[in-house]
């Protein structure tokens, strides 16, 4: 994490001594109490999922589409995301995420529909649904959350796990000669006719946490305009797995994930369509 | 005015799929159902706006089922042997969750990638489970071509009574082959919010179609849910066939298109002399134990065929609970057995009390 956004705990202290911090005026964040549900997350600290989460909730308050939108939620992690996501979900089997979100779509048109997925279950089991799905120009968002590894399970591999990175199952690391390389799976689907939006963003740092929003806002917007599907992989932490605490993960992502993975649209549609830059 | 059409039992169905208002299909091309995707692609969007998509796999046409199936929409899919095992996951998890749906098993031989020529060794699959966990899927065999456009509507009515997927377990040879069948009227396609379906949150609830609860006590409480069903299904939805059982002193069970190979069997046999009726299960799930068993008391034995190693013949044995001799014939591989076979295995079998 970067060290200038960290906050020591005397600044702390001063903040909270500072008692104009607390006036409504001066208010800089509120849930977006609508969409997330007052419940503990039973993300690990510091992981990057309950952040997407509330993202994914601001901009569902934000666009006022509460009552539009269909999630689908995973096999992983965040397989419960339905329990702080107010809104209208489906579980799906283990990598069909984009199959279900497929099926939703197909009969629900008008609505939006999104698919919350993990790096196992997008690029490993669900590799063909996910290649099919972005082929067929589904109107779906489908957010495809990066960390390396399987954190449900244990840590084992995952088609993404980094060259050497040490998993449960790459005990001695991923060695590429016989366990392949990662699987850069957005550039993949990039090059696919049917997506329309691809950005690889990440929620380390308050600067990314503010792109990827962005990013989730512009997908929905498209989808509004019946483009075709929209993917953003999110590269994450799994501090638990990667057995290190949280700022050392967001330490060792930005030092050897995002080298790998660099940040930044890899797809962007139509300038004039564009809703920044 | 009646509407008679001639048809292959796979269009027979694809266009009862039409009228009964269906509002998707999902599907994925295997011989001998491809008919079906080709048929709704062909007619079924001009004529309701149905959605009609031809997906990568088995595996990705039941989970886009699974999704739409949530919304509360009335979906299907079909698929033949070798597709149906890869479905089998999704269907469980439809199951567990409880949506309705429409599946569709136009049985080949196997196993392996077998044969396309037509088999009943899927019975298992469909009655027993086939995927993991404790479900049940409803079962109609049809034995008609007829009955394979009857059972479409029928099964849409079943699977939102019960919440419930529903199968219907079908052969190649009855896909394949041409009758005439007496088509049912148009209906519209109608959608109602039936207050589980995910089609956007009402009342400022999110609702959630899942089957996973990790909680071993709930899990616990929805099986005994799922159970307290199938004894509800079991108790309304029995549906059979009697030919000639009353004054028979034999009989032969079957299912699909054999039972009409062994009523061709039993008129032969009559005409010989020989007093042999046919009963033939309709649902395989619910089975009709309690009516078979009946019967069973007043014969002097049975004789199952199937076009298998011998599946329902298991629940035959059930129903009849040792009370007269069951035998079993079965061809297997893609071989429908003839009626001339039939009565010879049923000569065969009952020597003594035939001669
Ligand atoms: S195991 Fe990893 S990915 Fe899962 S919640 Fe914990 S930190 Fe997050």
């Amino acid at each position: 994490m970067n060290e200038k956004t960290m906050l020591d705990d005397q600044h702390y202290e001063n903040m909270i001594a500072e008692e104009s911090v607390c006036n409504a005026e001066n208010l800089v964040y509120e849930k977006p109490s609508k969409v997330l549900y007052d419940t503990p997350m039973h993300y690990c600290p510091g992981c990057g999922h309950g952040v997407v989460h509330r993202l994914l909730a601001e901009v569902i308050e934000e666009l006022g589409i509460t009552s539009d939108i269909i999630g689908v939620a995973p096999v992983g992690c965040s397989v419960l995301a339905y329990n702080y996501l107010n809104i209208d979900m489906s579980e799906a089997a283990h990598g069909r995420a984009s199959a279900v979100a497929t099926g939703i779509k197909r009969v629900l048109p008008e609505k939006y529909v999104f698919s919350y997925q993990g790096d196992g279950d997008l690029a490993a089991i669900g590799t063909g649904e996910t290649i099919h799905t972005c082929n067929r120009g589904e109107n779906i968002l489908i957010l495809f959350i990066n960390n390396g590894i399987y954190g449900m399970t244990g840590g084992q591999m995952a088609p993404t796990t980094l060259p050497n990175m040490k998993s449960t199952t790459s005990p001695f690391g991923r060695d590429v000669e016989t366990m392949g390389s990662p699987l850069k799976i957005t550039e993949l689907v990039a090059q696919l006719p049917g997506t329309y939006y691809v950005t690889r963003q990440s929620v380390h740092k308050p600067v990314n946490v503010r792109k990827t929003k962005k990013a989730i806002l512009k997908a929905f917007e498209y989808q509004k305009l019946k483009k075709g599907t929209c993917f953003i992989e999110v590269v994450s932490n799994c501090p638990s797995n990667w057995k290190m605490n949280p700022v050392e993960s967001n330490k060792w992502l930005d030092e050897n994930m995002l080298p790998f993975y660099p940040l930044g649209d890899i797809k962007v549609p139509d300038k004039n369509l564009q809703t920044d830059d | 005015m009646k509407e008679l059409k001639l048809m292959k039992g796979n269009e027979a169905l694809a266009e009862a799929a039409i009228r009964a208002g269906c509002d998707a299909y999902f599907g994925y091309p295997i011989t001998p159902q491809s008919e079906v995707l080709e048929y709704l692609s062909r007619e079924a969007n001009s004529r309701t706006g149905m959605t009609v998509l031809q997906a990568e796999s088995e595996i990705a046409s039941i989970n886009m089922v699974y999704g739409a199936a949530g919304t509360g929409k009335r979906v299907m899919t079909s698929s033949s042997s070798p597709g149906m095992s890869l479905m089998q996951e999704g269907i469980s998890y439809i199951a567990c969750a409880e949506l309705p749906c429409l599946l569709v098993n136009v049985n080949r031989g196997g196993p392996g990638l077998g044969t396309i020529q037509p088999g009943q060794s899927d019975y298992f699959q469909s009655v027993k489970g086939g995927g993991h966990g404790d479900y049940k899927l409803i079962v109609l065999a049809p034995s008609t071509v007829q009955e394979m456009s009857d059972f479409v509507g029928l099964s849409f009515d079943l699977a939102f009574k019960y919440r419930n997927p529903v199968l219907i377990l079908t052969d190649g040879a009855l896909g394949q082959m041409m009758e005439k069948v007496e088509l049912q009227p148009q209906k519209t396609r109608h959608f109602e919010d039936l207050g589980w379906t995910t089609t956007g949150r009402k009342n400022g609830n999110g609702r959630v179609i899942t089957s996973l609860h990790l909680k071993a006590d709930e899990m616990e409480i929805l099986n005994n849910h799922l159970q307290a069903k199938y004894r509800e299904i079991e108790k309304n939805e029995i549906r059979f066939e009697a030919t000639d059982c009353d004054d028979a002193d034999y009989i032969i069970t079957a299912f699909g298109l054999v039972a009409r190979i062994c009523q061709k069997a039993a008129e032969m046999a009559r005409a010989k002399g020989i007093k042999v009726g046919v009963f033939r299960p309709i649902s395989l799930f619910p089975f009709p134990y309690a009516q078979l068993k009946e019967y069973a008391g007043k014969v002097k034995g049975i004789l199952d065929v199937e076009m298998n190693a011998g599946q329902m013949v298991e629940d035959v044995r059930l129903s009849v609970e040792g009370a007269v001799p069951v035998y079993f014939h079965g061809r297997m591989g893609g071989v429908v057995p003839s009626p001339e076979e039939v009565l010879e295995k049923l000569e065969e079998k009952f020597a003594g009390g035939v001669k």
